[in-house]
């Protein structure tokens, strides 16, 4: 027995090591998704060691690295600035009044939203961090960022770029957090199809690629059709860039499902500086709005937001003005010939007494049809 | 000026390290395998940690010490990351048994064995990380592909010569 142990102690302390790590990886199976989730307590605890060893060495690297570039950018490419500059004044000038427009468009309908108590989710506040690492190899899709629960962020918050929605936040450390990407295979977020409408969920696939696999095949899906995220799925908030369809094809393994492939709007190989939403907003900026609003009713609200029913309303305003000052709800006219169904004919249901003769009904002004046979 | 004295081929073949190598090798190789990505995202390919467990394996010649040394930097490149913590650990440790017992048996100084010997363990650890989401995990969308692992086992044995040419120098014994 002795020689047993001792001709294979290496293959067995192999087998003994293997054994243990199945029953570890046996007992984090125990939670659904596991990789698009935040860690339970214990794992948390382990994955910390890295992050307060390595993340403060990436951030360090960061900001040297940062230094660099920025004594390039400010003292060495300075050529062609001033015209530069000017280019971006007219471009920012151009924004404004399109943003004033389309911010306009937005809270009308979201008013309109509103009246129908269908509420919906904008970017509030966001978090600027900057990208210091990633997970390492390209079985997981996750970067780190140099912001944590120091700065407000907890688990589950969007994480954007300006170009359009990155991923999630994921595990949350003092001074760092992991940002799962949106091409991870276990990562996952509601949009809209922008043409089509048609709402899908956005998957990681092999390779880092984004794929809708949900969707049955639709010839009006064409390669280029832009996507947003639906907020549906409430981590990231609707409206927000995703990227645009690169083709559809047939999914031979989810028949009759088709696989329609999304390039990202963001370019999350090259991440540098991020944003997380830390706050959502049910609303646009409306407080002036809702100021001059509340008490009014909906069908009011309505009427203000549509030109042609003010007019027409101020106009008829404007001859009743004279008649009548105020509105009252129209009344029915009185019957020629009362019955038992005229307006106020009836008594109140409280004078009723149940199995009382009919007689109750009838009125003192009953009229009576000279063919109808006289009651006794 | 001291001199050690080696009774067999294996005594003589088995190296050893100063332990501040042991420790900053693998912890430089478990940084950049997370740093370098976020510079340029095509350097994940680069498995830098199987790599230094091949080269310590190798060079042991101790295949207890070699799955030891795995599971541990196997467990530690699962951390950082999204994944099951072990899924690098099992692999890591088969690798580590396997390269100590075939070093016992062949010549390792090579250039091309080195070479052949980096592919060979690159792939074997695709096919136990595919094995492991696929039967252990029941990770159904884990599919293989396999012309991405065979560039990844040509990269990587392509740099892990330059990095196995440099490890050779902190040899102790080879000081002596």
């Amino acid at each position: 027995m002795e020689s047993f142990f001792s001709r294979f102690k290496s293959a067995l302390v192999l087998v003994a090591v293997l054994l243990a790590q199945v029953i570890g990886l046996a007992s984090q199976m125990k939670r659904a998704n596991y990789a698009a989730r935040e860690d339970g307590h214990h794992v948390r605890g382990l994955r910390a060691w890295p992050a307060y060893t390595i993340a403060p060495v990436e951030s360090l690297l960061k900001h040297m690295g940062g230094g660099v570039r920025g004594v390039w950018h400010s003292y060495i490419d300075l050529r062609h600035v001033r015209q530069h500059d000017k280019d971006l004044q007219y471009q920012i000038d151009q924004l404004r009044l399109r943003e004033a427009s389309l911010a306009e468009d937005a809270r009308q309908g979201q008013r309109l939203q509103r009246l129908l108590a269908f509420k919906q989710q904008y970017v509030g506040k966001t978090v600027a961090a900057q990208v210091i690492g990633t997970g390492g190899g390209d079985q997981g899709r996750i970067v780190t960022i140099d912001k944590g629960s120091n700065d407000g962020i907890r688990p589950d918050m969007a994480v954007i770029t300006p170009d359009g929605a990155v991923g999630k936040i994921r595990d949350v450390f003092a001074m760092s957090s992991q940002v799962l990407l949106l091409n991870d295979m276990s990562s996952g977020a509601g949009v809209i199809l922008l043409n089509t409408r048609s709402r899908g969920i956005l998957r990681g696939g092999p390779g880092g690629v984004l794929i809708i696999n949900n969707l049955l095949p639709d010839e009006r899906i064409k390669a280029g059709e832009p996507l947003i995220t639906s907020g549906g799925d409430r981590v990231y908030p609707r409206g927000l860039p995703v990227g645009n369809v690169i083709y559809m094809k047939p999914d031979p393994d989810h028949q009759p499902y088709a696989t329609i492939a999304i390039k990202p709007a963001a370019n999350l190989d090259r991440l540098e500086e991020v944003l997380v939403v830390t706050e959502v907003s049910q609303q646009l900026n409306t407080a002036a709005d809702d100021d001059q609003e509340e008490g009014k009713k909906a069908a009011e609200v309505v009427a203000d937001r549509l030109p042609g029913l003010k007019k027409a309303d101020e106009k008829a305003g404007d001859e009743n003005a004279a008649t009548s000052p105020a509105p009252t709800l129209p009344r029915p006219q009185p019957a020629i010939h009362t019955d038992r169904y005229s307006p106020g004919a009836a008594p109140p249901a409280t004078s009723l007494t149940p199995g009382a003769p009919n007689t109750q009904f009838v009125t003192p002004t009953q009229h009576t049809t000279p063919n109808a046979p006289e009651e006794p | 000026m001291p001199r050690r004295h080696f009774t067999n081929r294996r005594e003589l073949e088995e190296h050893s390290f100063h332990p501040a190598v042991l420790l900053a090798v693998p912890l430089c190789a478990l940084f950049l395998h997370a740093y370098l990505p976020r510079i340029w995202e095509p350097l994940s390919i680069l498995d830098l940690p199987m790599i230094i467990v091949l080269y310590f394996s190798i060079a042991w010649r101790n295949p207890i010490a070699g799955t030891l040394f795995g599971t541990v930097i196997g467990l530690l490149q699962d951390l950082p990351g999204n994944q099951f913590i072990g899924v690098n650990g099992i692999a890591k440790s088969v690798l580590g048994y396997a390269a100590a017992s075939i070093g016992l048996k062949i010549d390792v100084e090579n250039m091309a064995t080195r070479v052949l010997m980096n592919f060979v363990f690159c792939l074997l650890q695709s096919v136990l990380l595919y094995l492991i989401q696929s039967i252990l995990l029941g990770q159904a969308e884990a599919h293989p592909r396999w012309v991405h692992e065979l560039l990844r086992a040509a990269i990587n044995s392509a740099v892990a010569i330059p990095i196995f040419l440099l490890l050779d120098r902190t040899r102790m014994d080879s000081v002596l």
